[in-house]
Formats: structure tokens, C-alpha cells, sequence
């Protein structure tokens, strides 16, 4: 009877907007409390579980609240409940309180961490209220703390680095209860007489122990741990190391002249030589512009045989370049733009512009192709963070390089007509592109004065910062979007396109078999054109500049692939293994993994 | 010269430095104290050199001359500070060159960078211990400028700070920092950006609120940055700061708890300063966090014995301090992280070679420390609560260790040992038990016989207390000849130790045999039983009071102590009840009346002293119904029929008019002092 009654308030409650109110308040702490927990794998336990309990026992209050319902003459009337799951390693300190709602006449309960559900007794560990005494796998008790009684709480600290546990009572702490803890212990109490009604606080409420102030003395030390870890006589070779992963960062992402200025500083070589670095920086910097018609050009040019071996990418950056085309971006449609006489007054001006930026001024950071490079350097695992920072940006990079792009690309054609050699060519694709490397040259005046391992971060919060600037500025520019600019020309251009691309998907559909993805792909970039506000539709997501940042490092990592490079700089690996080592701490039981966390290090 | 110990060469260019201090060329002079400068740093024997051929006075001369140029002025300050950063001499011999009052005129400068040179030479002239605090209080107008400089920059409040904690060592000292703002001055330099200022001014709370309610009941009330500055010092104890820190935090609102400004039982004392202090008695922390933690948290919870109750099942606090009698042993890790931790405090590494000499002092130093912290902890938790006595005794060698501390050479261990014995011995159960079990009468007793006055004090008041007639301890005690010795105890000038020994007599005479009566009555000697009676303290008087009415038990008792002394008595009596007592002391006397008129000849003495028979009259119609009952009871014991004389005494009585008193109390309110009435009253009847 009394079960069904519980299930029955249990699915009454699940409607209950209290109650999922309470529930997500809950979530909140618990994440708080466990930031290193991944609940998919390891969910924390949060009610009494009515499955692993015995008959004896009664829950109610959404399995918080457990009352005694047997005779209770006797220690074999001893009834326990345990909590829906284990305390997950990743916690680090996990901590539950119960509160003595009301005492029977012949007091015994008692908190067990663990208590698998065969033999309640073995593994089991306790603080027992009439007595004050611990017990530790059924043996005899231990003189441990004081009695409790009805009005106390009583709490219990699983410490999972040290493997040690300790109880409170009202918020004092009683002392270390049990050293050498074995892993996967529940949540549990014990209860014998009748009338005896405990309440559970999985994080439900606020504790009344100072859980987070003992969390924080375990983070500091674990900290101080990682900080003071010796590295003895190895100092010259970390440094080396460091000042390595440093510069081959710089120069996966095409950071030329920080990365210059930093060999210089640390007396290292740089792999890669300058021209080439320089030709992937600007290749990059026009992909994530969204003139994605150009990069392609580019990297045929600079790279030849590379797309041609790499369909798949071909394919990704044409489709690309299809939704830059309905964003009004890519040069195909641009060069038809009559969107603004001003941007046809700025035209002539521009191609001063660019050497004024590069030679002279290398700390101007003016609207430029720039932001998004920057941002291209650091943010690939974060890339939902600045989400809405950056339609602002597109826009920027858009309007104010539109004219010069134009001109770069006829220069770069011109210089490759006019002199056949493709060195010439990409040397005066040096000089063009050095008129979008503000970014660079501001690196290199941030980047020398300041540790190498803050300046990444700092180049990227700094950009940022300015991103959100430009925001404001660029509000009424882009309130106006429409499909391919709003030309006529470059609409028709663009369904042009798209039937090319079609052809292409065919033809490596009959080359290579049917590719999903590309079906996929495909899909989502024409759907675009089935609303009249494509920005504002359910596959709207494609035309934000940020999902160009993917696209982005496949063509930087297929080059340098292709170049017998890296793909990937040393320092996402190591970034990574990081994040991977501490996520297996997690599943090994190390509970320092806790505090541990590679977001910590990283500001 | 007349350092013959140094050798020629060194004092020839540390002479060559002084020199160059006399050139005629203010550039040169410039250029010398800087070449000094540099020459002194780290080296203790050149600083000490240069003092020895007089370079202070110079410097102080040059740094007081309003025609040196302020970049000068500030070089001396420096070197000056450079070489109070040596040995204790160097900053004697400072302090006799009058260094402070020169350096404290220099902060009227308006130049920063020569105030805080001047400041930073202060502050490690102030923080020696040979330097005398009063300097800093002797120019009234020093502290209200130091008040004034604590704006101008980081290092003056550093500097400031810590000069104000290490120079405040009175309750004046307190008043004067007070009454010039030192709290509104101070208070937002807790949120400092600088961890060294913070810390500083922190320390500077705790030593204003140290048993001072004045400043701690303004604290309470004062807001820093919109926070109040219990919270601040909440946030400070926080588990992630610096110990330091933690610790001092503790420590000021233990101050301000103990001061009466915060309550006993606020959250912030019961759940965050008392966890905060048992943790600094783990065994993790170092040695001196040790002490000051277990010796702070004593004086937190000396007073309340809930808080002793919450610090008894805290953390194992009670086993925890068993640890610390385990040192000296396997430690030394310990002792070398303090010493390492000493030369961060320190901006030269100078006293090096002084502080190896002394590891060895530093760590019997240590353990020393260690114990007498443990014992006045162990006291401070067993003061009232019968359980945690218990667990106190039940804990590792206990009883061995206390025993052991009492005949300890430190004079700081014995005293924190007797006090430990003295607050378990407020335990029946461990006087009958662990006390005689481990004889720490013995040690106790040694312990008398050549102690300073405070250890005497404890000592003898523990002696009281197994001198209970329950305590088996007793008749040992007793056969030791501890009579002597508490016969001179009441003629010490000491209030406190007059009473313990009095009291201790007057237990020990508690049912006594007629034989122990009797040799305290000759090792006292009337004379000084009647001076005592007569005592300006009233617990003297009543514990003499109360010895006369042991002394005046059972009937053979009663008529020999009384035909030997009774015209004294009586005369002391006498007089007692016509001055000027307490009702507490009046009654006690009425008492010993009660207990004459039970002797079998002793009664005599009392029938026929009329104006004693009036006084008794006269305190069966008094207001206090103590005193009517103690009288009634005297004169229920003169008119009882079974003894001889009873008729001729009742009748007298009658004449007198006590029946008619004794009519009238048998229809008192207060239910005693009616029965007792109504049985007198039967006497007659009968």
C-alpha cells in the first residue's frame, strides 16, 4: 500500500511546476557542487532509491523522507534504504546531510555509505545515534561522536581523494570516521524503531555544514599540488618544450609575425617557412571572411592538387561558398553588389588603404577580416560561447573589406597573368595580405612584453572586447540583410551555383558512392532558400559567420597536412590530453580529477 | 682602535666607509652612503662593524639636515634600516643614538620616498623585542600623524600596521590608538589589494580587541565596504586563505566573543571561529599555529560551556592534542619549514647563523609550548562538563603527562598543568578514581612547597578539592604534614591564596578526628585564626567561619575546642554579628552558635552571656528567614529536654521571652523555619 501511495505522489509531482522548479534549483547546486561530474555517466544521487530498500521501510516527499514501518522489537527489525546511485569519483567531496525528524523509543540510526544491495552488513560504514559509535563492515562499534537525536542533522563527507569520511552534527565537523574507504559507496540509512522519520538533503537545500568552505581548502591544496609539482633539473627541457608548443601555435594559425617575433625573443627556428605560413594565414583569413570563392582559388593556386585529392573538402567548401553566396559575402555575388553608392565611393580609396594599414600603423585595429582570425586561433572548443557577438562581425568584415577584396582578387589574377611565376604571385600576395594582418602586427606588440602562455588568451579577449565594439557600430548594416545582397544578378549567379554544386554531388556520388553527410550538407545550404528571411529560418544557423570556423581549420589542417605538417598544433594536443586525462581520472576514481579540471588553468 | 676583535683589513674599509660619510662633497657623501647601502646588505658583521666605528650618528645627522638633498635623506633611512635588519645589539645600539625620535620627525617630510624609508627602519626597529613600546607614545603627536600617513601609500600602511600591532601591549596603548580614529583608519585596509597590508591590519584588531569591550563593541558595529566586519573576518577564516591569516581572523573575533560583543552562540563563533581554531590544532599545521590556535581557543570557550561541549566532539579535538606531547620527535621537517618560513618575513637574510645556534633552545622551546597550550586547552574544555572531564582522563597517559608537567622546569608548563589538574578535579568520580589511582597528590604537594604565587594559587585550589572527605587522596595528604603548609598559605599576602589555604583546612577538618582538629588548631594558632576572622576579604571570613563551625562538630568536639578557646570565640562572634556582614557570613556565624549550644559545657557559654541571648533574639525576627532559622536552631539546641540543665535553661529562655518569639514563627510562611519553630516549641510542651 504504502508503495504504490509513494509512486503515486511521485508521478502527481512530476507535473508539478514547484516541483520542476525545485528540481532545476536542485541541478544548479548539484552542478555547483560537482562541476567535474558527467551525469550521463555517472548520475549523483538525489532521493532515496524505492527499489533498494527493505519492507520495513517507508519514503515519501519525493523519496526524501523515510519513516520506519516494522515492529521494531529487535536488531533483526533493522531496516535500510540506500540512495538511487553510488557518489560518482568525479565529485572530489561529496557531501549529504539527513535530518532526525522525529526518534523512535529505541534509537539506532545510522549512516552507511555504502551498502550494495545483497548483505546490507559487509562494506557497510556507520555513525550510530544511541551511542555515538562508528561501524565499520559489521564489525563491533568504535567510541566515534556524540548522540544525536531528534532536531539534529546529521551529515556525512565522503572525501573521494584521500578515500576518507567524516560526519557532522549541526554543522560541526565530528573528525575523520573511516580511512581507506573502498569505491562506489551509496548514501544510506538505517533505521529500527517505529516512529522514527528521517529527511534527506541531497543538495535539495542549502547545507547546514560549510561543504563549499572544506571544497575550497581541498581545491587550494590540490592546486598548490599542481603548481609546486617538481620538475627538478628538467627546467631547461620544459622550456624548451613550452617555448615550442608556444610558436607552433602561432604558426598553425598563420600568425606570422608574432610567431617571428617570438623565435627571435626565445632563439628558436621556426618549421615552416614565412611564405608559406603567410599564404595559409590569408587563405584562413578568407575563408572565415565568408569569401569562401576566393580561398578556393587561392589554395588551387598556391596548393595545386590538394582540393583535387581532398573531394570531400572541395565539396564542404563549396557548399560553403553556396551559403556565403545567399549571405551576400562571397566575391561570386559581391563584385554584382549596387547594395550601397557608398561602397562604390569607398572603392577607389581602398587600395591606399591597405598599405597605410600594414606599413605605418600597425596598431590600428579597424574593422577588419582580422576579428575573425583571431577568434579562429582560440575559440574552436568554445565556439557557441561568443554565438551572438559575431553576426556583427560578419557584417563588419563584409562591408568595410568588400571593396578591397575585389581588388585583391584582380591583383592576384593581374600578378598571375602578367608573370607566370607563382613566386612573384604570392609575394605580392604578401604585400596585399599583409594589409589584413593587423591582427598579427598587434599580437607581436601584445605578444613580446607578455608571458607566452597568457598571450594567446590575451590576444583573444582583447579582439573580443573589440568584436562587442564593433557590434554597436555595425547594428544598421546589417538590419537591412537580403538574399545575395539583394542583386538580381547574384541571385541568379548564386542558383547557378547551386546547380554546379548539385552536378559536383552527382559526380562524386558516382565516384566515391552516396555520401550522407554531403546529401545532408547539401540539403541544409538549398533549404535556405525556401524562406523569405533565410537569417530568421530553421537552417538559419548555416549563414553565422561562426560556422565558417570549422571549414576553416579542415583547409588549414589539410594543408598542412599536405605540407607534411602537423594538422593540429602540439598545444591542442596537449590541451586535449589534458581534458582526456582528468576525464579518466574521473572514471579510475581519482577524486582529486575534481578539482583538477583543465578549465581552471585556463582563463 | 679599540675593537682589537676585528681584524685589521675589515675595519680599515669599514672604516673607509664611515669616512667618505664626512666628505666635504655632497656628491660624494651621496655616492658613500650608497656604496654603503650595499656594502651592508646580508652582512652582519659589517653592519655591526660600521656601528662600532660610529656610522649612526652620522647618518643621522646627514638624514636630519635640512641641507641634505631628500635623495640623501632617504639613502640614510635605508642604510639605517638596512642595519636594524641585523642582530638585536645592532638595534640597541640604534635605539641609544635615539634613532626613533630622529626618525620620527623625518615622516613630517612631505616626501614619500623618504617616509617610507623612515617607516620601514621604524617598523624593524619597533618589532624587536628590545626595543621599549613606549618610545612610539612618548610625542603625542607621533600617532595621530601615523594615522595621517596611512593614505599616502601601500608601503606606510604596511609599515603603520605592523607598528601599531607589535607597540599596542597595554590597555593604554589600546585607549590611545583608539581614541585617534585607529579603527575607522584601519578598517578599510582589510580589503587592501595587497596581501601584506591586509594581514597587517588585521593583526592590528586583534591586539585593539583583546580584552578590550570598548574597541570590540565598535567593531561589531563598523562596515567595510558595506560588509560588517565580522563577515570580513568570517571570509578571512576561510579554509583556502593563507593560515596567517585564518588564524588572526580567530583570533579577533575570539577577542570581540570574549569581550561580550559577540554572542557566544552567533553562527559565526560556534560554526566558523571554534572549527576554525580546532583546526589550526591539527597535527598539519605548524608549531607555533599549534599553540596560538589551542591557547585561542581556550580563552574562547573558558566561559561557556556549551561551546566546550561543541569543541569536545569536534574533530577529535581531544585526541588531537594527545599529539601534542609527542614532541621532540621525528620533527624536524617541521621546524625546518618554520625556519624557512622566518627568512620570508625577513627582507635580509642576516640572522642566519644566530638562529642555527639556537634549533636547539627553538625546539625544547617548542615543546614546551606545545604542552602548556595542550593543558590550558584540556583545562579550558574540562571546566565544567563532567563528560568531557572524563574523556579528558580516559585519553592516552593522560593522568602521566599531567603529572609529569607539574614538576616540569617551565614555570609556564607547571602552571598549565595544575590548572588542568584543578579543572578535573571539579570531578567527584576522577577524585575517587584517576587522581588516587596515579597519587598526583604527590606531585601537587612538591609543587607547593616552591612555586611561584600563581602556580600557588591553582596548586592549593586543587589541593581543596582532594582534601573533600570523598577523596581518597585525603588521608595521604594528610599524613604528609600539609598542615604546616596551609597554616602559612593564610598568612600570605595574597587574597587568593589565604582563602585556598583556609578553605583547605576547613575540608580537611570536614568530620575530621579529634587528633587532625587538634593540630590544626595549634599549627593555626588562635591569633591567627582571630586575624583571619577579622580578614578584609569576605571569602577569607566565611572559609574561617567555616573551618570554626567543622572545627565545632560533635559534641566532645564542640566542649574541648570551646573550653579551650571559647572566650575567643565568643568574642569573635560577638563582634561578627554586630558589624557590618553579608547575610551569607551573619548566617555562617549563627551556625556556629547553633553548634556550641549542642555541647554538652560549651552551652554554658551562651546561657550566660546575655547579650549574645539578645542577638540571638533579635535574629529570630529578622526579615531573612536564613538567619531566623539559624537562630531558632540555636536556641532549639539550648532548651532540648533530654540533656542535663534543660529545665533551668528553658526557663531562662521563657523569662528572656523566646517563647513568645517561638509562639509566633510556629506560624511563619516559610514552612522550614515553621517546623523548626513548632519542634523548639515541643520542648516545652514535653
Amino acid at each position: 500500500m504504502d508503495a504504490m501511495a509513494e509512486l503515486g505522489a511521485g508521478s502527481l509531482l512530476l507535473g508539478d511546476p514547484a516541483f520542476n522548479y525545485q528540481e532545476a534549483e536542485l541541478n544548479e547546486r548539484l552542478k555547483r557542487l560537482y562541476p567535474a561530474v558527467n551525469e550521463d555517466e555517472t548520475p549523483l544521487p538525489r532521493s532515496w532509491s524505492p527499489k533498494d530498500k527493505y519492507s520495513y521501510i517507508g519514503l515519501s516527499q519525493n523519496n526524501l523522507r523515510v519513516h520506519y514501518k516494522g515492529h521494531g522489537k529487535n536488531h533483526k527489525d533493522a531496516a535500510s534504504v540506500r540512495a538511487t546511485h553510488p557518489i560518482p569519483a568525479a565529485c572530489g567531496i561529496y557531501y549529504f546531510e539527513v535530518k532526525i525528524v522525529s526518534k523512535g523509543l529505541d534509537f539506532l540510526s545510522s549512516l552507511l555509505p555504502l551498502s550494495p544491495i545483497p548483505g546490507w552488513d559487509k562494506h557497510s560504514y556507520g555513525y550510530h545515534g544511541d551511542d555515538g559509535h562508528s561501524f565499520c563492515s559489521s564489525g563491533t562499534g568504535q567510541p566515534y561522536g556524540p548522540t544525536f537525536t531528534t532536531g539534529d542533522v546529521i551529515g556525512c563527507c565522503v572525501n573521494l581523494i584521500n578515500n576518507t569520511c567524516f560526519y557532522t552534527k549541526n554543522g560541526i565537523s565530528l573528525g575523520v570516521a573511516f580511512t581507506d574507504l573502498p569505491p562506489n559507496l551509496y548514501p544510506t540509512v538505517g533505521l529500527q524503531t517505529p516512529g522514527e522519520i528521517v529527511d534527506a538533503n541531497f543538495g535539495q537545500q542549502p547545507f547546514v555544514f560549510d561543504i563549499e568552505d572544506y571544497m575550497s581548502e581541498w581545491r587550494a591544496k590540490i592546486h598548490g599540488m599542481i603548481a609546486r609539482f617538481p620538475i627538478g633539473e628538467r627546467l631547461g627541457e620544459w622550456q624548451a618544450v613550452l617555448q615550442n608548443m608556444v610558436s607552433t601555435y602561432l604558426v598553425h594559425h598563420g600568425y606570422c609575425a608574432t610567431a617571428t617575433a617570438f623565435a627571435r625573443a626565445t632563439e628558436t627556428l621556426i618549421q615552416e617557412d614565412q611564405t608559406s605560413i603567410k599564404n595559409r594565414q590569408r587563405i584562413q583569413k578568407l575563408v572565415l571572411a565568408g569569401r569562401v570563392g576566393e580561398a578556393i582559388e587561392a589554395t588551387q593556386q598556391l596548393y595545386p592538387g590538394l582540393l583535387e585529392h581532398n573531394p570531400n573538402l572541395l565539396f564542404m567548401l563549396k557548399c560553403r561558398q553556396f551559403v556565403e553566396m545567399v549571405n551576400g559575402t562571397d566575391s561570386e555575388v559581391r563584385c554584382f553588389s549596387i547594395r550601397s553608392p557608398k561602397s562604390q565611393d569607398s572603392y577607389p580609396g581602398s587600395p591606399s588603404l591597405s598599405p597605410r594599414h600594414g606599413a605605418t600603423n600597425p596598431n590600428l585595429h579597424s574593422a577588419g577580416a582580422d576579428s575573425p582570425t583571431c577568434s579562429n586561433g582560440v575559440t574552436p572548443p568554445n565556439k557557441n560561447k561568443s554565438h551572438n557577438k559575431y553576426p556583427g562581425v560578419s557584417s563588419a568584415s563584409s562591408s568595410s573589406s568588400s571593396s578591397p577584396s575585389s581588388v585583391n582578387y584582380s591583383e592576384s589574377n593581374s600578378t598571375d597573368s602578367t608573370k607566370s611565376q607563382p613566386h612573384s604571385g604570392t609575394s605580392n600576395q604578401e604585400e596585399t595580405s599583409d594589409s589584413e594582418m593587423e591582427i598579427e602586427a598587434e599580437h607581436y606588440t601584445n605578444g613580446v612584453a607578455e608571458n607566452p602562455s597568457a598571450r594567446i588568451m590575451n590576444g583573444t579577449y582583447k579582439h573580443q572586447e573589440i568584436l562587442q565594439a564593433q557590434d554597436i557600430s555595425l547594428e544598421d548594416s546589417c538590419a537591412s540583410r537580403q538574399l545575395c545582397g539583394g542583386n538580381q544578378a547574384a541571385t541568379e549567379r548564386m542558383i547557378q551555383f547551386g546547380r554546379e554544386l548539385q552536378g559536383l554531388n552527382e559526380q562524386l556520388c558516382r565516384e566515391y558512392g552516396k555520401n550522407v553527410t554531403h546529401k545532408k550538407m547539401l540539403q541544409d545550404a538549398f533549404s535556405l532558400l525556401a524562406y523569405s528571411d533565410p537569417w530568421n529560418c530553421p537552417v538559419g544557423q548555416q549563414l553565422d559567420p561562426m560556422q565558417r570556423e570549422n571549414i576553416c581549420s579542415a583547409l588549414n589542417s589539410a594543408i598542412l597536412e599536405s605540407q607534411n605538417l602537423p594538422k593540429q598544433p602540439p598545444l591542442m594536443l596537449a590541451l586535449g590530453q589534458a581534458t582526456e586525462c582528468v576525464q579518466l581520472m574521473a572514471r579510475v576514481r581519482s577524486g582529486s580529477c575534481s578539482f583538477a579540471r583543465v578549465d581552471n588553468f585556463l582563463h | 682602535t679599540k675593537c682589537v676583535h676585528l681584524p685589521p683589513e675589515v675595519t680599515a674599509t669599514s672604516r673607509h666607509y664611515v669616512d667618505r660619510l664626512f666628505d666635504p662633497d655632497p656628491q660624494k657623501v651621496l655616492q658613500g652612503v650608497i656604496d654603503m647601502k650595499n656594502a651592508v646588505i646580508g652582512n652582519n658583521k659589517q653592519k655591526a662593524n660600521l656601528i662600532v666605528l660610529g656610522a649612526v650618528p652620522r647618518l643621522l645627522y646627514l638624514l636630519q639636515q635640512g641641507s641634505s638633498s631628500s635623495e640623501l635623506r632617504a639613502e640614510c633611512a635605508v642604510v639605517l634600516g638596512s642595519l636594524a635588519m641585523g642582530t638585536e645589539n645592532n638595534i640597541k645600539s640604534l635605539v641609544d643614538c635615539h634613532i626613533i625620535p630622529a626618525l620620527l620627525q623625518g615622516l613630517l617630510c612631505p616626501d614619500l620616498i623618504f617616509i617610507e624609508a623612515c617607516l620601514r627602519c621604524l617598523r624593524t626597529v619597533f618589532i624587536s623585542p628590545v626595543t621599549p613600546v613606549q618610545l612610539l607614545y612618548t610625542d603625542p603627536t607621533v600617532i595621530p600623524h601615523l594615522m595621517s600617513l596611512l593614505s599616502r601609500s601601500q608601503r606606510t600602511q604596511e609599515y603603520i600596521t605592523q607598528i601599531f600591532s607589535h607597540c599596542c601591549k597595554t590597555p593604554e596603548h589600546q585607549t590611545v590608538l583608539f581614541n585617534h580614529g585607529a579603527i575607522q583608519n584601519i578598517a578599510p585596509l582589510l580589503i587592501s589589494p595587497s596581501y601584506k597590508v591586509r594581514m597587517q591590519a588585521l593583526k592590528c584588531f586583534s591586539v585593539l580587541a583583546y580584552e578590550n569591550t570598548q574597541v570590540s563593541m565598535t567593531l561589531v558595529n563598523v562596515l567595510v565596504d558595506e560588509e560588517l566586519l565580522s563577515q570580513v573576518f568570517v571570509r578571512m577564516m576561510q579554509r583556502d586563505q593563507p593560515i596567517d591569516m585564518q588564524l588572526t581572523a580567530a583570533k579577533c573575533l575570539t577577542y570581540m566573543c570574549r569581550a561580550g560583543a559577540i554572542r557566544t552562540d552567533d553562527s559565526c563563533i560556534v560554526l566558523k571561529t571554534l572549527p576554525c581554531l580546532v583546526r589550526m590544532c591539527s597535527k598539519e599545521r605548524l608549531l607555533e599555529e599549534r599553540v596560538e590556535g589551542a591557547e585561542t581557543l581556550a580563552y574562547l570557550m573558558e566561559p561557556d560551556v556549551e561551546l566546550q561541549r561543541i569543541a569536545s566532539v569536534t574533530d577529535h579535538l581531544v585526541a588531537m592534542l594527545a599529539d601534542y606531547f609527542k614532541y621532540p620527535s621525528s620533527v624536524s621537517a617541521i621546524t625546518d619549514i618554520k625556519r624557512v618560513r622566518h627568512w620570508t618575513l625577513l627582507i635580509e637574510p642576516s640572522q642566519q647563523h644566530t638562529t642555527l645556534h639556537t634549533t636547539l633552545d627553538h625546539d625544547l622551546k617548542h615543546a614546551h609550548e606545545l604542552r602548556q597550550a595542550a593543558f590550558k586547552l584540556y583545562a579550558s574544555l574540562g571546566s565544567n562538563d563532567e563528560d568531557i572531564r572524563k574523556k579528558i582522563t580516559e585519553t592516552e597517559n593522560m593522568m602521566d603527562r599531567i603529572v609529569s608537567g607539574l614538576s616540569e622546569s617551565s614555570v609556564k608548563v607547571r602552571l598549565a598543568a595544575v590548572r588542568c589538574l584543578h579543572s578535573l578535579s571539579r570531578s567527584v568520580q576522577q577524585l575517587r578514581t584517576s587522581f588516587h589511582d596515579h597519587a598526583v597528590w604527590k606531585p601537587l604537594m612538591k609543587l607547593l612547597q616552591n612555586a611561584p604565587d600563581e602556580v600557588l594559587v591553582m596548586a592549593s585550589s586543587t589541593l581543596c578539592n582532594l582534601l573533600l572527605e570523598f577523596s581518597p587522596s585525603k588521608e595521604p595528604i594528610l599524613e604528609s604534614g600539609v598542615i604546616e603548609l596551609l597554616c602559612s598559605l593564610t598568612q600570605s599576602d595574597s587574597p587568593a591564596l589565604r582563602v585556598n589555604g583556609i578553605w583547605a583546612l576547613m575540608n580537611m577538618a570536614f568530620q575530621a578526628d579529634q587528633k587532625v582538629k587538634g593540630e590544626i588548631v595549634r599549627a593555626l594558632g588562635t591569633e591567627q585564626l582571630f586575624r583571619l576572622l577579622s580578614d578584609p576579604d569576605s571569602n577569607v571570613l566565611m572559609k574561617t567561619l567555616g573551618l570554626l563551625r567543622n572545627l565545632l562538630s560533635t559534641r566532645p568536639h564542640i566542649d574541648q575546642v570551646m573550653s579551650s578557646h571559647g572566650k575567643q570565640i565568643m568574642q569573635a562572634v560577638t563582634l561578627i554579628l554586630e558589624g557590618e556582614h553579608s547575610i551569607e557570613v551573619k548566617e555562617q556565624t549563627l551556625c556556629i552558635l547553633a553548634n556550641i549550644a549542642d555541647g554538652n559545657t560549651a552551652k554554658e557559654l551562651i546561657m550566660t552571656n546575655d547579650d549574645i541571648l539578645q542577638k540571638i533574639k533579635y535574629y529570630m525576627a529578622h526579615s531573612n528567614v536564613k538567619l531566623q532559622l539559624a537562630a531558632t536552631f540555636c536556641i532549639s539546641n539550648l532548651i532540648w529536654n533530654e540533656e542535663d540543665g534543660s529545665q533551668e535553661r528553658q526557663d531562662k529562655l521563657r523569662e528572656l521571652g523566646f517563647v513568645d518569639i517561638l509562639h509566633k514563627l510556629t506560624q511563619a510562611s516559610d514552612p522550614n523555619l515553621c517546623d523548626r519553630a513548632k519542634t523548639a516549641m515541643q520542648q516545652y510542651l514535653a
